[in-house]
C-alpha cells in the first residue's frame, strides 16, 4: 500500500519531466491496467474465462466517437453515454452468455463481440467501417499529454480503489466462493446467476471506462477496438500478472505496453512474438508470472535450507 | 428464378466450404474440449500450400494432397507436443491456440506475402454448367458434391465403424474409454489430425473461390465458430445442418443487405442460442 503510494506520488510529481511521448505510454499502461483489472473481476474473482471482453472497451469508445462527432454531443455528456451503453449492452449479452458454462461461455462471448465488431465493419455509414472515426478532440483543459495523463491517472486510482473495495466485500468473497465452487454456493442459499450477473455488469463498467480513455487518448477508434486480438491481449495481460489479484493485471498492462514498444522498435514481427509469448504462457506459467517465479524462488530457498 | 438458383448453389458451396471447417472443430471440442483458434491455420496453410505445390507442378491434385497431408502432421504434431500437456484447461488451450495462430499468421505473411493470390482451380472443372437455363460454374457444384460425399463419410463412419463407435464413447465418457484399454492419447492424435486435415482440404477448395489473403485465416476460424455453436459442440450433423444455415443466410444476406453482410451472420447465431444455448443438435 505505502509502495503503492510512493509510485503514484513519484509519477505525479515526475510527469513534468517527461515528454508527450512518454506520457502517452504511461497513459496508455494506466488505462489497459483499468481494462484488464476489469476482466479479473469476471476471469480471476468470479472464474469466468471471457473471450470478448473488447466488446465493451470498443463499444463505449464507439458509441462516445459517434455521438460527439455525428450529432455534436459535448464531452461531459459523451462520456457517460457511451460507458451507459456499453453497460447496457453487457445486461442485454449476459442474460445469453450466463446461460452457459466453461468452453461454451468461452465461444459465445467470443461470438457476442464479434457480433458488435462486424457492425463496426459493415455499418459504413454511421461507423466508419474500416477507417473507423477518426477528428475526436479533447476539450481544452485536458489537450495537453500532461493533462490527459493526470486525469486518466486519477480515474485509474478512483478504480483502483473502488475495485479493491469491491473485492474485499462480502460481496467481493461471494465471487471467489462462486469460482471455487458453484454447487456449495447454491447450497448456502446464494443466488450464483446473480453475483455473476453483477460481476459481468462490474467488468464491463470498468471496460467501458478504459474505452473512454483510450478513445480519447488517441481520438480515434477503429473496429480493431472490438477485435478478438485486443480481447487476447487483456486476457494475456491479467494472466501474465495473476489471475485473482488486483495487482497482478495492472503489473501485466504495464508489461505489455513496455513489450510493445520495445518490440515494435526491433521488429516487424510483433504477431509472431506474442504469438509465442501467448504458448509459452499457456505451457509454463498459466497462473501467471508472478506465480510462476514466486514458485521458483520459494523452491530455490527450499534447496538452500 | 436465376436470382434464387444462382443465390441457393453459391449458398450450397460455400456451405460445404464452412462444414469442411466446422466439422473436425466440433469433433475436437466434443472429445477433448479444445476451443481451437489455430483452426483457422490449417485452412490458411492448406491454401498456400495448395496454390505453391500447384505453381511448382502445374496440377490440381498433388498440391491438394500435400497440403492436406501436411496440415494433418501439423496438426497431430500440437495435439501431441503442446495441447496434450494442457488437458481439459480449456482457457490455456484456447491462449496456446492463439497464439499458434498469430504465429502462423505472421509465417504466412513472412512466405507469401501480403497481397492476396486466387489459386487456379482444376482444369477438369472449369468451366459452367446450364442449370434450368443458367449457366452455373462447374466447379462450385464440383465443391458441393464432395462436401456432401464428405458429410455422408463421416456420418457413415461415425455411426457404423468400429472407430466411430468409440469416437461417439469418446465424446460421452472419456475416462471410461480410457478405463476399458482404448488408446485415448493416439485416437485423441488421430482425431486432431483429422480436424487439420479437414480444414486444410476447406482450404484447398474454397481458396480457388475465395481467394487466400493475410486474415483469411481469423476469418475463417470466427465462421467456423458460428457454425459449430449454432450446431451444437460436438455434433457433425449438427455442424452440417449449421453450415447449410450460415451459407445460405451470408448469400441471401449478402444479395438482400450488403451493408450489415457480416451481422446478418452474427445475428442468425444469437437467436438460435438465445432459444437453444445448446445449440440446434448440441446436448448440455
Amino acid at each position: 500500500m505505502v509502495a503503492a503510494a510512493a509510485v503514484i506520488l513519484a509519477l505525479a510529481a515526475g510527469a513534468p519531466a517527461l515528454s508527450a511521448y512518454q506520457l502517452d505510454l504511461l497513459t496508455q499502461m494506466l488505462t489497459y491496467a483499468i481494462f484488464a483489472m476489469s476482466l479479473d473481476i469476471l476471469l480471476g474473482y468470479t472464474g469466468l474465462p471471457s473471450l470478448g471482453h473488447a466488446a465493451y472497451f470498443g463499444l463505449a469508445a464507439y458509441a462516445t466517437a459517434i455521438i460527439s462527432l455525428r450529432l455534436s454531443v459535448p464531452f461531459a455528456l459523451a462520456a457517460p453515454a457511451g460507458v451507459a451503453a456499453s453497460v447496457i449492452a453487457a445486461a442485454l449479452f449476459n442474460l445469453l452468455a450466463l446461460r452457459t458454462s466453461r468452453g461454451y461461455y468461452l465461444m459465445i462471448t467470443l461470438a457476442l463481440s464479434q457480433l458488435l465488431w462486424s457492425l463496426a465493419v459493415s455499418w459504413t455509414e454511421l461507423t466508419g467501417g474500416d477507417n473507423g472515426l477518426p477528428g475526436l478532440e479533447r476539450p481544452g483543459a485536458i489537450a495537453s499529454a500532461a493533462g490527459f495523463f493526470y486525469v486518466t491517472l486519477t480515474v485509474f486510482i478512483v478504480s483502483t480503489l473502488a475495485l479493491s473495495v469491491l473485492v474485499r466485500s462480502p460481496v467481493g468473497y461471494a465471487l471467489k466462493g462462486v469460482r471455487e465452487n458453484e454447487g456449495r454456493m447454491r447450497a448456502l442459499g446464494y443466488d450464483v446467476w446473480k453475483y455473476k450477473y453483477f460481476a459481468s455488469l462490474v467488468a464491463a463498467l470498468f471496460a467501458a471506462i478504459a474505452g473512454e480513455l483510450f478513445l480519447y487518448l488517441n481520438g480515434f477508434v477503429s473496429p480493431s477496438a472490438l477485435s478478438v486480438t485486443v480481447s487476447a491481449q487483456v486476457l494475456m495481460m491479467v494472466l501474465v500478472g495473476a489471475a485473482g489479484t488486483l495487482f497482478g493485471p495492472i503489473l501485466g498492462a504495464v508489461m505489455f505496453v513496455l513489450l510493445q514498444y520495445v518490440v515494435s522498435s526491433y521488429t516487424q514481427r510483433w504477431l509472431f512474438v506474442i504469438g509465442f509469448i501467448y504458448v509459452i504462457i499457456a505451457l509454463y506459467a498459466p497462473q501467471g508470472v508472478l506465480a510462476f517465479l514466486a514458485e521458483r524462488l520459494r523452491r530455490r530457498t527450499r534447496r538452500a535450507a | 428464378m436465376t436470382f434464387w438458383i444462382v443465390n441457393i448453389l453459391n449458398g450450397l458451396s460455400l456451405a460445404m466450404i464452412l462444414f469442411l471447417l466446422a466439422s473436425g472443430l466440433t469433433l475436437a471440442f466434443g472429445l477433448m474440449r479444445i476451443v481451437n483458434m489455430a483452426h483457422g491455420s490449417f485452412y490458411l496453410l492448406g491454401a498456400y500450400l495448395a496454390f505453391s505445390a500447384m505453381q511448382a507442378s502445374g496440377y490440381f491434385l498433388p498440391g491438394a494432397v500435400i497440403a492436406v497431408m501436411a496440415a494433418a502432421a501439423l496438426g497431430m504434431a500440437i495435439q501431441r507436443l503442446l495441447l496434450s500437456r494442457l488437458h481439459k484447461q480449456e482457457l490455456s488451450q484456447a491462449l496456446l491456440t492463439l497464439g499458434l495462430l498469430f504465429i502462423f499468421s505472421d509465417i504466412a505473411f513472412w512466405i507469401w506475402g501480403g497481397n492476396p493470390v486466387l489459386p487456379l482451380q482444376p482444369a477438369l472443372f472449369s468451366g459452367t454448367v446450364n442449370i434450368f437455363g443458367v449457366p452455373y460454374p462447374f466447379y462450385r457444384l464440383f465443391l458441393i458434391g464432395v462436401g456432401l460425399l464428405l458429410a455422408l463419410l463421416l456420418w457413415y463412419s461415425l455411426d457404423n465403424t468400429k472407430i466411430g463407435a468409440i469416437i461417439r464413447a469418446g465424446l460421452d465418457d472419456e475416462e471410461m474409454l480410457r478405463g476399458i484399454g482404448v488408446n485415448v492419447p493416439l485416437l485423441f492424435a488421430c482425431v486432431f489430425a483429422l480436424a487439420a486435415g479437414l480444414a486444410a482440404l476447406g482450404g484447398v477448395l474454397g481458396g480457388p473461390l475465395l481467394g487466400v489473403f493475410p486474415g483469411a485465416d481469423f476469418e475463417v476460424v470466427l465462421l467456423a465458430f458460428v457454425v459449430v455453436t449454432v450446431g451444437g459442440l460436438g455434433s457433425i450433423a449438427g455442424a452440417f445442418w449449421a453450415s447449410l444455415l450460415v451459407g445460405l443466410i451470408d448469400n441471401f444476406g449478402n444479395a438482400w443487405f450488403p451493408q450489415l453482410s457480416l451481422f446478418t451472420i452474427f445475428l442468425p447465431m444469437i437467436l438460435v442460442l438465445a432459444v437453444r444455448p445448446t445449440g440446434l443438435m448440441g446436448r448440455a
